[in-house]
Protein backbone atom coordinates (compact mmCIF):
# COMPACT_ATOMS: atom_id res chain seq x y z
CA UNK A 1 0.00 0.00 0.00
CA UNK A 2 1.25 3.44 -0.90
CA UNK A 3 -0.33 6.52 0.64
CA UNK A 4 0.74 9.99 -0.34
CA UNK A 5 -0.57 13.01 1.56
CA UNK A 6 -0.07 16.65 0.60
CA UNK A 7 3.22 15.79 -1.02
CA UNK A 8 5.14 18.76 -2.44
CA UNK A 9 8.57 19.32 -3.87
CA UNK A 10 10.17 22.59 -4.83
CA UNK A 11 13.36 22.91 -6.82
CA UNK A 12 14.37 26.40 -5.80
CA UNK A 13 11.47 28.56 -6.94
CA UNK A 14 9.97 25.91 -9.18
CA UNK A 15 7.14 23.90 -7.67
CA UNK A 16 7.61 20.54 -9.34
CA UNK A 17 4.96 18.74 -7.30
CA UNK A 18 2.15 20.65 -5.62
CA UNK A 19 0.47 18.99 -2.68
CA UNK A 20 -0.65 15.75 -4.28
CA UNK A 21 -2.73 13.09 -2.55
CA UNK A 22 -3.45 9.53 -3.56
CA UNK A 23 -3.58 5.99 -2.29
CA UNK A 24 -2.72 2.78 -4.07
CA UNK A 25 -3.81 -0.58 -2.71
CA UNK A 26 -1.91 -3.84 -2.93
CA UNK A 27 -2.37 -5.61 -6.21
CA UNK A 28 -3.32 -2.48 -8.14
CA UNK A 29 -1.54 -1.44 -11.32
CA UNK A 30 -1.62 2.33 -11.46
CA UNK A 31 -0.24 4.67 -14.10
CA UNK A 32 1.01 8.18 -13.73
CA UNK A 33 0.21 9.99 -16.95
CA UNK A 34 1.54 13.41 -17.74
CA UNK A 35 3.57 15.44 -20.15
CA UNK A 36 7.33 15.64 -19.79
CA UNK A 37 8.09 17.84 -16.82
CA UNK A 38 4.65 17.40 -15.25
CA UNK A 39 6.16 16.11 -12.01
CA UNK A 40 5.81 12.35 -12.48
CA UNK A 41 9.47 11.53 -11.96
CA UNK A 42 9.80 13.87 -9.00
CA UNK A 43 6.82 12.24 -7.31
CA UNK A 44 8.26 8.75 -7.89
CA UNK A 45 11.65 9.85 -6.60
CA UNK A 46 10.07 10.97 -3.35
CA UNK A 47 8.20 7.69 -2.93
CA UNK A 48 11.43 5.73 -3.41
CA UNK A 49 13.35 7.94 -0.98
CA UNK A 50 15.70 9.37 -3.61
CA UNK A 51 14.45 12.87 -2.85
CA UNK A 52 13.23 14.30 0.42
CA UNK A 53 9.85 16.05 0.05
CA UNK A 54 9.62 19.79 0.69
CA UNK A 55 6.46 19.01 2.62
CA UNK A 56 3.90 16.26 2.95
CA UNK A 57 4.16 12.58 3.66
CA UNK A 58 4.76 9.29 1.92
CA UNK A 59 3.64 6.12 3.66
CA UNK A 60 4.41 2.67 2.33
CA UNK A 61 2.75 -0.25 4.13
CA UNK A 62 2.05 2.11 7.05
CA UNK A 63 5.70 3.13 7.37
CA UNK A 64 6.64 6.76 6.99
CA UNK A 65 9.49 7.34 4.55
CA UNK A 66 11.15 10.05 6.59
CA UNK A 67 11.65 7.63 9.51
CA UNK A 68 11.81 4.27 7.79
CA UNK A 69 13.51 4.88 4.44
CA UNK A 70 15.54 1.67 4.71
CA UNK A 71 12.58 -0.61 5.46
CA UNK A 72 10.62 0.98 2.63
CA UNK A 73 13.50 0.71 0.20
CA UNK A 74 13.78 -2.98 1.08
CA UNK A 75 10.15 -3.49 0.11
CA UNK A 76 10.23 -1.48 -3.12
CA UNK A 77 11.70 -2.36 -6.47
CA UNK A 78 12.49 0.75 -8.47
CA UNK A 79 13.37 1.18 -12.11
CA UNK A 80 14.60 4.76 -12.54
CA UNK A 81 13.94 6.78 -15.68
CA UNK A 82 16.25 5.91 -18.59
CA UNK A 83 17.04 2.56 -16.97
CA UNK A 84 20.62 3.12 -15.75
CA UNK A 85 22.90 0.06 -15.93
CA UNK A 86 26.64 -0.62 -15.78
CA UNK A 87 27.52 -1.34 -19.42
CA UNK A 88 30.78 -3.14 -18.62
CA UNK A 89 29.17 -5.78 -16.41
CA UNK A 90 27.56 -8.98 -17.56
CA UNK A 91 23.88 -9.49 -16.81
CA UNK A 92 24.80 -12.08 -14.20
CA UNK A 93 27.32 -9.79 -12.50
CA UNK A 94 24.85 -6.92 -12.43
CA UNK A 95 22.05 -8.96 -10.93
CA UNK A 96 24.45 -10.50 -8.42
CA UNK A 97 25.67 -7.02 -7.45
CA UNK A 98 22.15 -5.72 -6.86
CA UNK A 99 21.17 -8.90 -5.04
CA UNK A 100 24.21 -8.68 -2.76
CA UNK A 101 23.33 -5.12 -1.82
CA UNK A 102 19.91 -6.47 -0.93
CA UNK A 103 21.55 -9.14 1.25
CA UNK A 104 20.68 -11.96 -1.10
CA UNK A 105 23.50 -14.40 -1.82
CA UNK A 106 24.30 -18.07 -2.26
CA UNK A 107 21.35 -20.38 -2.75
CA UNK A 108 18.83 -17.57 -2.29
CA UNK A 109 20.51 -15.62 -5.08
CA UNK A 110 20.47 -18.58 -7.44
CA UNK A 111 16.74 -19.07 -6.79
CA UNK A 112 16.01 -15.37 -7.20
CA UNK A 113 18.10 -15.26 -10.37
CA UNK A 114 16.32 -18.14 -12.04
CA UNK A 115 12.99 -16.61 -11.06
CA UNK A 116 13.68 -13.16 -12.58
CA UNK A 117 15.43 -14.63 -15.61
CA UNK A 118 12.29 -16.63 -16.19
CA UNK A 119 9.85 -13.76 -15.60
CA UNK A 120 11.77 -11.21 -17.63
CA UNK A 121 12.74 -13.58 -20.41
CA UNK A 122 16.49 -13.18 -19.98
CA UNK A 123 17.41 -16.75 -20.94
CA UNK A 124 20.31 -16.64 -23.34
CA UNK A 125 21.75 -13.27 -22.30
CA UNK A 126 22.65 -14.03 -18.68
CA UNK A 127 26.38 -14.19 -19.41
CA UNK A 128 26.40 -11.46 -22.02
CA UNK A 129 27.88 -8.05 -21.37
CA UNK A 130 25.13 -5.48 -20.81
CA UNK A 131 26.60 -3.08 -23.38
CA UNK A 132 26.11 -5.68 -26.11
CA UNK A 133 22.43 -6.29 -25.31
CA UNK A 134 19.63 -4.68 -27.30
CA UNK A 135 17.57 -1.89 -25.82
CA UNK A 136 14.63 -4.18 -25.20
CA UNK A 137 16.85 -6.60 -23.31
CA UNK A 138 18.41 -3.76 -21.32
CA UNK A 139 14.95 -2.74 -20.22
CA UNK A 140 14.30 -6.30 -19.07
CA UNK A 141 17.64 -6.38 -17.29
CA UNK A 142 16.70 -3.18 -15.47
CA UNK A 143 13.35 -4.67 -14.54
CA UNK A 144 15.01 -7.89 -13.40
CA UNK A 145 17.36 -5.87 -11.19
CA UNK A 146 14.48 -3.98 -9.67
CA UNK A 147 12.64 -7.18 -8.72
CA UNK A 148 15.48 -9.52 -7.79
CA UNK A 149 14.35 -9.33 -4.14
CA UNK A 150 10.76 -10.15 -5.09
CA UNK A 151 9.33 -6.84 -3.81
CA UNK A 152 5.63 -6.39 -3.16
CA UNK A 153 5.82 -2.95 -4.74
CA UNK A 154 7.29 -2.07 -8.11
CA UNK A 155 7.83 1.52 -9.20
CA UNK A 156 8.70 1.94 -12.86
CA UNK A 157 9.56 5.32 -14.31
CA UNK A 158 8.83 5.40 -18.05
CA UNK A 159 9.51 1.68 -18.52
CA UNK A 160 8.85 1.61 -22.27
CA UNK A 161 10.46 4.82 -23.48
CA UNK A 162 12.66 4.30 -26.49
CA UNK A 163 11.53 0.77 -27.29
CA UNK A 164 10.22 -0.36 -30.65
CA UNK A 165 6.55 -1.38 -30.95
CA UNK A 166 7.22 -5.10 -30.52
CA UNK A 167 9.37 -4.54 -27.46
CA UNK A 168 6.70 -2.23 -26.04
CA UNK A 169 4.12 -4.98 -26.33
CA UNK A 170 6.48 -7.43 -24.61
CA UNK A 171 7.27 -5.12 -21.71
CA UNK A 172 3.61 -4.20 -21.40
CA UNK A 173 2.64 -7.84 -21.10
CA UNK A 174 5.39 -8.37 -18.57
CA UNK A 175 4.15 -5.48 -16.43
CA UNK A 176 0.60 -6.75 -16.67
CA UNK A 177 1.61 -10.21 -15.54
CA UNK A 178 3.62 -8.73 -12.66
CA UNK A 179 0.55 -6.74 -11.69
CA UNK A 180 -1.25 -9.94 -10.77
CA UNK A 181 0.84 -10.32 -7.64
CA UNK A 182 2.38 -6.90 -7.03
CA UNK A 183 1.44 -3.29 -6.60
CA UNK A 184 2.80 -1.57 -9.71
CA UNK A 185 3.09 2.18 -10.07
CA UNK A 186 4.39 3.20 -13.46
CA UNK A 187 4.70 6.50 -15.24
CA UNK A 188 4.46 7.39 -18.88
CA UNK A 189 3.81 10.33 -21.11
CA UNK A 190 2.26 8.03 -23.69
CA UNK A 191 -1.45 7.69 -23.19
CA UNK A 192 -1.95 4.50 -25.19
CA UNK A 193 0.74 2.89 -23.09
CA UNK A 194 -0.93 3.70 -19.82
CA UNK A 195 -4.36 2.81 -21.14
CA UNK A 196 -3.20 -0.59 -22.32
CA UNK A 197 -1.30 -1.50 -19.18
CA UNK A 198 -2.89 -0.18 -16.01
CA UNK A 199 -6.09 -0.55 -13.98
CA UNK A 200 -6.18 3.04 -12.83
CA UNK A 201 -4.85 6.25 -14.29
CA UNK A 202 -3.69 9.36 -12.49
CA UNK A 203 -3.21 12.32 -14.77
CA UNK A 204 -0.66 14.75 -13.44
CA UNK A 205 -0.30 18.23 -14.85
CA UNK A 206 2.00 21.00 -13.67
CA UNK A 207 2.63 19.15 -10.44
CA UNK A 208 -1.02 18.51 -9.62
CA UNK A 209 -3.18 15.43 -10.03
CA UNK A 210 -5.99 16.60 -12.28
CA UNK A 211 -7.75 13.27 -12.73
CA UNK A 212 -7.69 9.92 -10.95
CA UNK A 213 -9.77 6.89 -11.89
CA UNK A 214 -10.18 3.89 -14.14
CA UNK A 215 -10.37 4.37 -17.87
CA UNK A 216 -14.17 4.11 -17.79
CA UNK A 217 -14.53 6.45 -14.83
CA UNK A 218 -12.44 9.09 -16.54
CA UNK A 219 -14.43 8.67 -19.71
CA UNK A 220 -17.79 9.10 -18.01
CA UNK A 221 -16.59 12.00 -15.86
CA UNK A 222 -15.02 13.94 -18.62
CA UNK A 223 -17.01 12.89 -21.65
CA UNK A 224 -17.93 16.06 -23.45
CA UNK A 225 -20.33 16.52 -26.32
CA UNK A 226 -20.41 14.34 -29.37
CA UNK A 227 -19.30 15.84 -32.63
CA UNK A 228 -21.08 14.63 -35.73
CA UNK A 229 -19.73 15.11 -39.21
CA UNK A 230 -22.49 15.11 -41.77
CA UNK A 231 -21.64 15.17 -45.44
CA UNK A 232 -24.58 15.88 -47.78
CA UNK A 233 -25.29 16.60 -51.42
CA UNK A 234 -28.03 18.78 -52.94
CA UNK A 235 -28.42 21.02 -49.89
CA UNK A 236 -29.93 24.41 -50.58
CA UNK A 237 -28.93 27.46 -48.58
CA UNK A 238 -32.42 27.90 -47.15
CA UNK A 239 -32.72 24.30 -46.00
CA UNK A 240 -29.34 24.62 -44.37
CA UNK A 241 -30.44 27.77 -42.60
CA UNK A 242 -33.58 26.05 -41.28
CA UNK A 243 -31.67 23.06 -39.94
CA UNK A 244 -31.06 24.37 -36.39
CA UNK A 245 -34.75 25.26 -36.06
CA UNK A 246 -36.10 22.04 -37.50
CA UNK A 247 -33.96 19.62 -35.48
CA UNK A 248 -33.90 20.23 -31.72
CA UNK A 249 -31.18 19.36 -29.15
CA UNK A 250 -28.19 20.14 -31.30
CA UNK A 251 -25.96 22.95 -32.51
CA UNK A 252 -24.55 23.49 -35.91
CA UNK A 253 -20.90 24.20 -35.34
CA UNK A 254 -19.69 24.69 -38.85
CA UNK A 255 -20.83 24.38 -42.44
CA UNK A 256 -18.34 23.98 -45.20
CA UNK A 257 -19.04 23.82 -48.89
CA UNK A 258 -17.03 21.64 -51.21
CA UNK A 259 -18.00 21.49 -54.89
CA UNK A 260 -21.67 20.76 -54.52
CA UNK A 261 -21.34 18.96 -51.21
CA UNK A 262 -21.69 20.36 -47.74
CA UNK A 263 -19.88 19.18 -44.67
CA UNK A 264 -21.90 20.09 -41.62
CA UNK A 265 -20.43 19.76 -38.14
CA UNK A 266 -23.01 19.20 -35.46
CA UNK A 267 -22.55 18.99 -31.71
CA UNK A 268 -24.93 17.42 -29.22
CA UNK A 269 -24.97 16.39 -25.58
CA UNK A 270 -24.54 12.97 -24.02
CA UNK A 271 -28.20 12.43 -23.16
CA UNK A 272 -29.69 13.03 -26.63
CA UNK A 273 -29.30 11.51 -30.06
CA UNK A 274 -30.67 13.72 -32.84
CA UNK A 275 -29.45 11.50 -35.64
CA UNK A 276 -32.88 10.17 -36.54
CA UNK A 277 -34.35 13.68 -36.69
CA UNK A 278 -31.41 14.73 -38.84
CA UNK A 279 -32.05 11.89 -41.23
CA UNK A 280 -35.73 12.72 -41.52
CA UNK A 281 -34.99 16.38 -42.07
CA UNK A 282 -32.50 15.50 -44.78
CA UNK A 283 -35.09 13.37 -46.55
CA UNK A 284 -37.70 16.12 -46.29
CA UNK A 285 -35.28 18.67 -47.71
CA UNK A 286 -34.15 16.41 -50.52
CA UNK A 287 -30.54 16.03 -49.30
CA UNK A 288 -28.54 12.98 -50.11
CA UNK A 289 -26.53 11.89 -47.11
CA UNK A 290 -23.06 10.78 -48.12
CA UNK A 291 -21.55 10.34 -44.70
CA UNK A 292 -22.57 10.58 -41.06
CA UNK A 293 -19.73 10.02 -38.57
CA UNK A 294 -19.99 10.72 -34.88
CA UNK A 295 -16.71 11.29 -33.01
CA UNK A 296 -17.02 10.80 -29.27
CA UNK A 297 -14.47 12.15 -26.83
CA UNK A 298 -11.85 9.58 -25.92
CA UNK A 299 -9.23 9.55 -23.23
CA UNK A 300 -6.85 11.33 -25.51
CA UNK A 301 -9.18 14.32 -25.75
CA UNK A 302 -9.62 14.26 -22.00
CA UNK A 303 -5.89 14.15 -21.51
CA UNK A 304 -5.32 16.93 -23.99
CA UNK A 305 -8.03 19.01 -22.42
CA UNK A 306 -6.72 18.53 -18.89
CA UNK A 307 -3.11 19.14 -19.75
CA UNK A 308 -3.44 22.09 -22.09
CA UNK A 309 -6.03 24.12 -20.26
CA UNK A 310 -3.54 26.51 -18.68
CA UNK A 311 -1.77 27.08 -21.94
CA UNK A 312 -5.05 27.93 -23.63
CA UNK A 313 -5.96 30.36 -20.88
CA UNK A 314 -2.58 31.96 -20.85
CA UNK B 1 30.81 -3.96 6.00
CA UNK B 2 29.07 -6.41 3.69
CA UNK B 3 27.80 -3.58 1.48
CA UNK B 4 31.17 -1.83 1.45
CA UNK B 5 32.73 -5.06 0.26
CA UNK B 6 30.16 -5.46 -2.53
CA UNK B 7 30.76 -1.89 -3.74
CA UNK B 8 34.53 -2.38 -3.43
CA UNK B 9 34.57 -5.60 -5.43
CA UNK B 10 32.39 -4.17 -8.16
CA UNK B 11 34.67 -1.16 -8.50
CA UNK B 12 37.83 -3.26 -8.62
CA UNK B 13 36.25 -5.48 -11.23
CA UNK B 14 35.25 -2.41 -13.22
CA UNK B 15 38.86 -1.08 -13.04
CA UNK B 16 40.19 -4.30 -14.47
CA UNK B 17 37.38 -4.84 -16.98
CA UNK B 18 38.25 -1.53 -18.58
CA UNK B 19 41.70 -0.40 -19.77
CA UNK B 20 41.80 1.99 -16.78
CA UNK B 21 43.76 -0.16 -14.35
CA UNK B 22 46.25 -1.40 -16.93
CA UNK B 23 46.92 2.06 -18.33
CA UNK B 24 47.44 3.35 -14.82
CA UNK B 25 49.75 0.57 -13.71
CA UNK B 26 51.87 0.64 -16.86
CA UNK B 27 52.26 4.40 -17.19
CA UNK B 28 52.82 4.75 -13.44
CA UNK B 29 55.63 2.22 -13.66
CA UNK B 30 57.16 3.90 -16.74
CA UNK B 31 57.08 7.39 -15.22
CA UNK B 32 58.57 6.31 -11.94
CA UNK B 33 61.07 4.03 -13.60
CA UNK B 34 62.28 6.80 -15.88
CA UNK B 35 62.69 9.41 -13.16
CA UNK B 36 64.22 6.92 -10.77
CA UNK B 37 66.83 5.45 -13.08
CA UNK B 38 67.75 8.76 -14.70
CA UNK B 39 69.30 9.98 -11.47
CA UNK B 40 69.94 6.73 -9.59
CA UNK B 41 73.38 6.11 -11.05
CA UNK B 42 74.39 9.78 -10.82
CA UNK B 43 73.66 10.03 -7.11
CA UNK B 44 75.56 6.84 -6.55
CA UNK B 45 73.81 6.22 -3.24
CA UNK B 46 72.33 3.04 -1.86
CA UNK B 47 68.79 4.29 -1.38
CA UNK B 48 65.55 4.94 -3.20
CA UNK B 49 65.52 8.64 -2.41
CA UNK B 50 64.98 9.66 -6.00
CA UNK B 51 62.00 7.31 -6.21
CA UNK B 52 60.53 8.63 -2.99
CA UNK B 53 60.78 12.19 -4.22
CA UNK B 54 59.29 11.55 -7.64
CA UNK B 55 56.29 9.40 -6.68
CA UNK B 56 54.44 12.17 -4.77
CA UNK B 57 54.69 14.32 -7.91
CA UNK B 58 53.50 11.56 -10.18
CA UNK B 59 50.61 11.08 -7.73
CA UNK B 60 49.49 14.65 -8.37
CA UNK B 61 48.15 13.59 -11.75
CA UNK B 62 47.65 9.87 -11.35
CA UNK B 63 45.61 9.73 -8.16
CA UNK B 64 42.97 12.24 -9.32
CA UNK B 65 42.86 10.31 -12.61
CA UNK B 66 42.11 7.05 -10.81
CA UNK B 67 39.49 8.53 -8.55
CA UNK B 68 37.76 10.91 -10.97
CA UNK B 69 35.34 8.25 -12.17
CA UNK B 70 34.50 6.71 -8.80
CA UNK B 71 31.29 8.63 -8.19
CA UNK B 72 31.05 11.06 -11.12
CA UNK B 73 30.56 8.16 -13.48
CA UNK B 74 27.74 6.68 -11.40
CA UNK B 75 26.07 10.06 -11.49
CA UNK B 76 26.67 10.40 -15.20
CA UNK B 77 25.22 7.06 -16.25
CA UNK B 78 22.43 7.33 -13.68
CA UNK B 79 23.30 4.29 -11.58
CA UNK B 80 23.68 6.65 -8.61
CA UNK B 81 19.89 6.66 -8.47
CA UNK B 82 19.77 2.87 -8.34
CA UNK B 83 22.39 2.86 -5.59
CA UNK B 84 20.71 5.65 -3.62
CA UNK B 85 17.37 3.84 -3.58
CA UNK B 86 18.84 0.57 -2.34
CA UNK B 87 18.93 -0.04 1.40
CA UNK B 88 22.55 1.01 1.57
CA UNK B 89 24.17 3.68 3.74
CA UNK B 90 25.98 6.45 1.89
CA UNK B 91 29.15 5.98 3.91
CA UNK B 92 29.25 2.27 3.00
CA UNK B 93 29.14 3.27 -0.64
CA UNK B 94 31.81 5.97 -0.29
CA UNK B 95 34.08 3.70 1.72
CA UNK B 96 33.83 0.89 -0.83
CA UNK B 97 34.71 3.29 -3.63
CA UNK B 98 37.59 4.82 -1.68
CA UNK B 99 39.09 1.47 -0.72
CA UNK B 100 38.99 0.39 -4.36
CA UNK B 101 40.91 3.51 -5.37
CA UNK B 102 43.61 3.06 -2.74
CA UNK B 103 43.95 -0.61 -3.59
CA UNK B 104 44.85 0.31 -7.13
CA UNK B 105 47.28 2.98 -5.90
CA UNK B 106 48.95 0.53 -3.53
CA UNK B 107 49.21 -1.99 -6.34
CA UNK B 108 51.05 0.62 -8.40
CA UNK B 109 53.32 1.22 -5.45
CA UNK B 110 54.03 -2.49 -5.07
CA UNK B 111 55.14 -2.54 -8.71
CA UNK B 112 57.90 -0.01 -7.91
CA UNK B 113 59.52 -2.60 -5.65
CA UNK B 114 61.28 -3.75 -8.81
CA UNK B 115 63.60 -0.79 -8.31
CA UNK B 116 64.53 -2.24 -4.95
CA UNK B 117 66.00 -5.23 -6.76
CA UNK B 118 68.09 -2.88 -8.87
CA UNK B 119 69.27 -1.29 -5.67
CA UNK B 120 70.07 -4.65 -4.06
CA UNK B 121 72.01 -5.66 -7.14
CA UNK B 122 74.21 -2.56 -7.31
CA UNK B 123 74.08 -1.08 -3.83
CA UNK B 124 75.59 -2.00 -0.51
CA UNK B 125 74.72 -1.33 3.13
CA UNK B 126 71.08 -0.74 2.30
CA UNK B 127 68.98 0.76 5.10
CA UNK B 128 65.86 -1.37 4.91
CA UNK B 129 64.17 0.53 7.73
CA UNK B 130 64.33 3.76 5.74
CA UNK B 131 62.93 1.96 2.71
CA UNK B 132 60.03 0.66 4.72
CA UNK B 133 59.13 4.04 6.20
CA UNK B 134 59.52 5.60 2.75
CA UNK B 135 56.94 3.24 1.39
CA UNK B 136 54.66 3.83 4.38
CA UNK B 137 54.91 7.57 3.68
CA UNK B 138 54.01 7.06 0.04
CA UNK B 139 51.05 4.90 1.01
CA UNK B 140 49.77 7.66 3.29
CA UNK B 141 50.20 10.37 0.65
CA UNK B 142 48.44 8.22 -1.94
CA UNK B 143 45.58 7.47 0.44
CA UNK B 144 45.21 11.13 1.31
CA UNK B 145 45.14 12.20 -2.34
CA UNK B 146 42.64 9.45 -3.07
CA UNK B 147 40.27 10.85 -0.43
CA UNK B 148 40.53 14.25 -2.13
CA UNK B 149 39.93 12.64 -5.52
CA UNK B 150 36.90 10.78 -4.17
CA UNK B 151 35.47 14.02 -2.88
CA UNK B 152 36.10 15.79 -6.20
CA UNK B 153 34.33 12.93 -7.97
CA UNK B 154 31.29 13.30 -5.75
CA UNK B 155 30.55 16.94 -6.52
CA UNK B 156 30.08 16.63 -10.28
CA UNK B 157 28.84 14.16 -12.85
CA UNK B 158 31.62 15.05 -15.25
CA UNK B 159 34.83 13.03 -14.89
CA UNK B 160 36.99 15.70 -16.49
CA UNK B 161 35.69 18.31 -14.08
CA UNK B 162 36.26 15.87 -11.20
CA UNK B 163 39.84 15.37 -12.38
CA UNK B 164 40.57 19.09 -12.59
CA UNK B 165 39.07 19.80 -9.18
CA UNK B 166 40.99 16.85 -7.76
CA UNK B 167 44.32 18.01 -9.19
CA UNK B 168 43.66 21.52 -7.95
CA UNK B 169 42.98 20.55 -4.31
CA UNK B 170 45.84 18.07 -4.28
CA UNK B 171 48.17 20.76 -5.66
CA UNK B 172 47.15 23.16 -2.91
CA UNK B 173 48.20 20.65 -0.27
CA UNK B 174 51.33 19.78 -2.19
CA UNK B 175 52.53 23.34 -2.84
CA UNK B 176 51.70 24.71 0.58
CA UNK B 177 55.12 23.81 1.90
CA UNK B 178 56.88 25.66 -0.89
CA UNK B 179 55.13 28.91 -0.09
CA UNK B 180 56.17 28.72 3.52
CA UNK B 181 58.87 31.43 3.22
CA UNK B 182 56.31 33.82 1.73
CA UNK B 183 53.68 33.70 4.47
CA UNK B 184 53.72 35.82 7.65
CA UNK B 185 55.39 34.00 10.50
CA UNK B 186 52.17 33.89 12.52
CA UNK B 187 50.63 31.65 9.84
CA UNK B 188 53.74 29.69 9.11
CA UNK B 189 53.03 27.04 11.74
CA UNK B 190 49.57 26.30 10.43
CA UNK B 191 50.66 26.28 6.81
CA UNK B 192 53.51 23.97 7.66
CA UNK B 193 51.22 21.63 9.53
CA UNK B 194 48.77 21.53 6.60
CA UNK B 195 51.46 20.92 4.02
CA UNK B 196 51.59 17.30 2.96
CA UNK B 197 55.29 17.46 2.25
CA UNK B 198 56.15 18.23 5.88
CA UNK B 199 54.44 15.09 7.17
CA UNK B 200 55.58 12.93 4.31
CA UNK B 201 59.23 13.89 4.72
CA UNK B 202 59.02 13.22 8.45
CA UNK B 203 57.67 9.75 7.88
CA UNK B 204 60.06 8.90 5.08
CA UNK B 205 62.97 10.00 7.22
CA UNK B 206 61.90 7.27 9.58
CA UNK B 207 60.24 9.46 12.19
CA UNK B 208 56.67 8.22 12.43
CA UNK B 209 55.19 10.65 14.88
CA UNK B 210 51.57 10.57 16.03
CA UNK B 211 51.24 14.15 14.74
CA UNK B 212 51.93 12.89 11.24
CA UNK B 213 49.49 10.02 11.56
CA UNK B 214 46.83 12.31 12.99
CA UNK B 215 47.37 14.64 10.03
CA UNK B 216 46.88 11.97 7.40
CA UNK B 217 43.96 10.30 9.12
CA UNK B 218 42.18 13.58 9.76
CA UNK B 219 42.58 14.86 6.19
CA UNK B 220 41.32 11.51 4.85
CA UNK B 221 38.47 11.53 7.35
CA UNK B 222 37.59 15.11 6.46
CA UNK B 223 37.37 14.54 2.73
CA UNK B 224 35.47 11.27 3.05
CA UNK B 225 32.97 12.94 5.38
CA UNK B 226 32.62 15.78 2.88
CA UNK B 227 32.00 13.18 0.18
CA UNK B 228 29.22 11.57 2.18
CA UNK B 229 27.74 15.00 2.89
CA UNK B 230 27.84 16.10 -0.73
CA UNK B 231 25.95 12.95 -1.70
CA UNK B 232 23.43 13.28 1.10
CA UNK B 233 22.67 16.92 0.39
CA UNK B 234 21.38 16.02 -3.09
CA UNK B 235 18.22 14.56 -1.56
CA UNK B 236 17.27 17.94 -0.15
CA UNK B 237 17.90 20.00 -3.26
Amino acid sequence: MIKVSDLSKNYGDVEAVKSINFEIKDGEVVGFLGENGAGKTTALKMITGYLVPTSGMVEVNDLNISDHAFEIQSQIGYLPELNPLYPEMTVYEYLEFIANLRKISGKRFRDALSSVVDKCGLQGVVHKQISSCSKGYKQRIGLAGSMIHDPKILILDEPVTGLDPNQIVEIRQLIKSLGREKLVLMSSHILQEIQATVDRIMIIHQGEIVANGTNDELMSNFRGNTLLNLEVKNATDSSLKDLPVAVPNMNVVNVEERTGRHIIQIEYGQEVDPREDLFNYAVRSGWAILKMTPTTTDLEDIFRKLTTEDKVNA
Amino acid sequence: MHNTRTIFLREIRSFFNSPMAYIFLVTFAIFNGYFFTSTFFLYNQSDLRSLFSVVPMVYLIFVPAISMGLIAREKNIGTMETIATLPLKTYEFVLGKYLAAISLILLGLVATIIHLFTLMKFGSKIDYGALLTGYIGLAFVGSMYASIGTFASSITDNQVVAFIIGVFIVLVFFLMGFFLPLVPSSFAGIIQYLSVDYHYSNISRGVIDTRNLVYFFSVIGFFLTMTVQSLEVRKWK
